[in-house]
């Protein structure tokens, strides 16, 4: 048994450390999603449902919010075809190049996101890399233009940023798949094509939940990818909340966002938990 | 044939003549390494349709991978698989005629026992009409019948090991490959199993092949064993054979207990300390397997005057060095000089202490074959 100096000792500093850093701002973001700003741009502590309510009724932030979601599937989309193969490869065929293949993956999380965003910057450009390359092979004649600041470079960056994060959950599943089962599956007569379908997906299913469940929440928070690449076609709805906050000075109003757009990723979370929990079988 | 070990080639053609009719797997010279290590040597073995053969061996000997190489999940560096007229190793493993049941089971947790079961059939195509009949049947046949619907995870050991069983034979292999199925299961269970499982081969007469490490096991199941040492057979007969007439000092150690005894045989006379026996084997020396079982007490009075009248009884005396009770039999440890202990076991044999004389039937010393694989 270990003593209550010791249990208090290190369950404490976690505690005060969610306490002070998560749940008091979280509870303060509350506090404020009810108040409002006045005319002489302070902040009035007077409670009332307004910022709620011109969420509802200005289409302009439902717009937004909803062209998040969007590029937030497409990048879950794009992250589960490009990671699930590649995961694929990883777990059953990569034999001794497993090791290296692996680190490959894992490299790019090293580097800083905002280089990672630049060097999209770079290629998509109207001089960028793959402008010029176009132009050289005379497919196109002049730069074309929505390659870079548009909804497409949005999706392109993050998608290149959490292809990652969608890939290891789904390795992790692979690798947790018993290699006799797949054995097994060959022994009763099934091809290889019918032994990924009856035995390998579905048993990797809780790991495609929680890749795409990475994709799509982190995609859906990201406010960094948009502001580089995105230009005013690209803004997401953390966008919104960044200039609320910011110059806009209607912190209430940015508030009562953050608030919606925290209850939407908890309740996504709590169904895929209980999904990929229904999905696993131990 | 390719050429490779001589005396491998030989075991398997001597246990050719033991497999009644043509046999149903024919493996010709198989040789497998894993990177440079050999795990097999040249194994050449017939298996006769509707046979209980054993794969017997210590861990690392290649049973297992003798086994899936039949099953195909491994690839022959070199030699063949016949099944009938048709080139097996040539052949994907999901289109073999063959069926596995796994050491772990290998029941696949997502589905339940009825689509465990029904897995070959489906992926066989087997009219839809027809699956779930012949799953129930199966099922029955290993006392699940009760089960279909049940998850996986909610299985003991034995009841999944049924399951396997059951989702092998429903697809009516050719050939069934059981690969250590109930080292895992307890002491109890395991010897139901083993009667159980001997009596559903009578019953479904499918060539059965068994992989264990454990002899009692090989000689209570099998109508042949194959005795795998590091990669070659060491030998290929029926239990009572293997026993009987060991061809390797290693296959009589292996496959019970024994006595060697490393014996001078000069113009038809073996001695072995003081043992000393009639023998028709070549000069030179020699090892004899002797069972303990063989060994009986001495008539103490006038042993000496029938010594010579009876060549075929062989006499020895010997200090008791140990005796400890084993229920049927004693096990009694005899002192003959020069360092040898002589095991035997004796029925009731009383209290034994001082020197005692020994005796036993000169034919049960087998002259066996002493030799180290290189």
């Amino acid at each position: 048994m270990y003593s209550r100096a010791y249990k208090a000792g290190v369950t404490i500093p976690p505690l005060l450390w969610v306490t002070v850093f998560l749940l008091v701002p979280y509870a303060m973001l509350f506090c404020y999603s009810f108040w409002s700003v006045s005319p002489a741009q302070t902040i009035v502590h007077n409670w009332n449902l307004q910022n709620y309510l011109q969420l509802a009724r200005n289409p302009i932030y439902l717009q937004v919010l909803f062209r998040s979601m969007r590029v937030a599937a497409s990048v879950t989309v794009i992250a589960l075809l490009l990671g699930y193969p590649l995961a694929y490869y990883l777990s059953f065929h990569a034999a001794k190049r497993k090791d290296l293949l692996y680190q490959l993956v894992i490299i790019p999380l090293w580097a800083s996101y905002l280089v990672r965003g630049y060097a999209w910057k770079t290629i998509l450009g109207s001089d960028g890399v793959l402008n010029g390359f176009l132009q050289y092979l005379h497919i196109t004649h002049k730069p074309v233009e929505f390659f870079l600041y548009s909804p497409f470079a949005v999706i392109i960056t993050l998608t290149h940023i959490y292809t990652p994060f969608t890939l290891l959950p789904i390795y992790a599943s692979l690798e947790h798949i018993p290699r006799n089962l797949v054995e097994a599956s060959r022994d009763l007569g099934s091809s290889p094509w019918s032994t990924f379908r009856r035995v390998i997906l579905p048993l990797s299913l809780p790991g495609v939940l929680a890749g795409a469940t990475f994709a799509f929440v982190l995609t859906l928070g990201d406010f960094l990818a948009p502001l580089l690449v995105g230009g005013p076609s690209g803004i997401m709805i953390s966008n919104v909340v960044v200039s609320l906050f910011g110059a806009a000075y209607n912190w209430p109003l940015g508030a009562a966002i953050s608030f919606c757009m925290m209850l939407l990723v908890v309740t996504m979370l709590f169904i895929t938990e209980r999904l990929e929990k229904r999905l696993a079988i131990s | 044939m390719t050429k490779t070990s001589p005396d491998a080639a030989a075991v398997g053609t001597a246990a050719t003549p033991a497999a009644a009719g043509a046999p149903i797997l024919s493996i010709r010279q198989a040789i497998k390494r894993f990177g440079r290590r050999p795990v097999l040597r040249g194994i050449s073995l017939d298996v006769a349709s509707g046979e209980f053969l054993t794969i017997l061996g210590e861990s690392g000997s290649g049973k297992t991978t003798l086994l899936r190489l039949i099953a195909g999940f491994e690839d022959l560096d070199s030699g063949e698989i016949w099944m009938g007229a048709e080139r097996l190793d040539r052949i994907p493993a999901h289109r073999r005629q063959v069926n596995t049941v796994f050491q772990s089971y290998a029941i696949f947790p997502h589905l339940s026992v009825f689509e465990n079961v029904a897995y070959g059939l489906r992926a066989k195509n087997t009219a839809k009409p027809e699956i779930p009949e012949r799953v129930t049947k199966a099922l029955a046949m290993v006392k699940m019948g009760d089960f279909a619907q049940a998850a996986p995870a909610k299985l003991s050991g034995g009841q999944q090991q049924r399951v396997a069983l059951a989702r092998a034979l429903v697809n009516r292999p050719r050939v069934l490959l059981l690969d250590e199925p109930l080292s895992a299961l307890d002491a109890n269970l395991r010897r139901q199993m083993q009667v159980e499982l001997k009596s559903l081969q009578r019953e479904v007469g499918i060539t059965f092949i068994f992989v264990t490490h454990d002899q009692e096991e090989a000689m209570a199941l099998s109508d042949r064993v194959a005795l795998l040492r590091a990669g070659l057979l060491e030998q290929v007969a029926p239990p009572r054979e293997i026993y009987g007439e060991p061809a390797t000092a290693y296959a009589a150690q292996f496959i019970g207990q024994t006595n060697l005894l490393r014996a001078e045989v000069c113009n038809g006379i073996a001695s072995a300390g003081s043992i000393v026996w009639r023998t028709f084997g070549a000069s030179g020396t020699a090892t004899y397997s002797l069972r303990p079982e063989c060994i009986r007490l001495a008539n103490e009075t006038g042993a000496a005057a029938f010594a010579d009248a009876d060549v075929s009884i062989v006499r020895f005396r010997g200090r008791i060095r140990n005796q400890s009770f084993g229920g049927a039999m004693d096990l009694i440890e005899i002192d003959c000089g020069d360092a040898r202990v002589i095991r035997a076991r004796i029925a009731k044999p009383g209290v034994l202490t001082g020197e005692r004389g020994f005796e036993f039937v000169v034919n049960d010393a087998v002259r066996v074959r002493e030799e180290e694989p290189d």
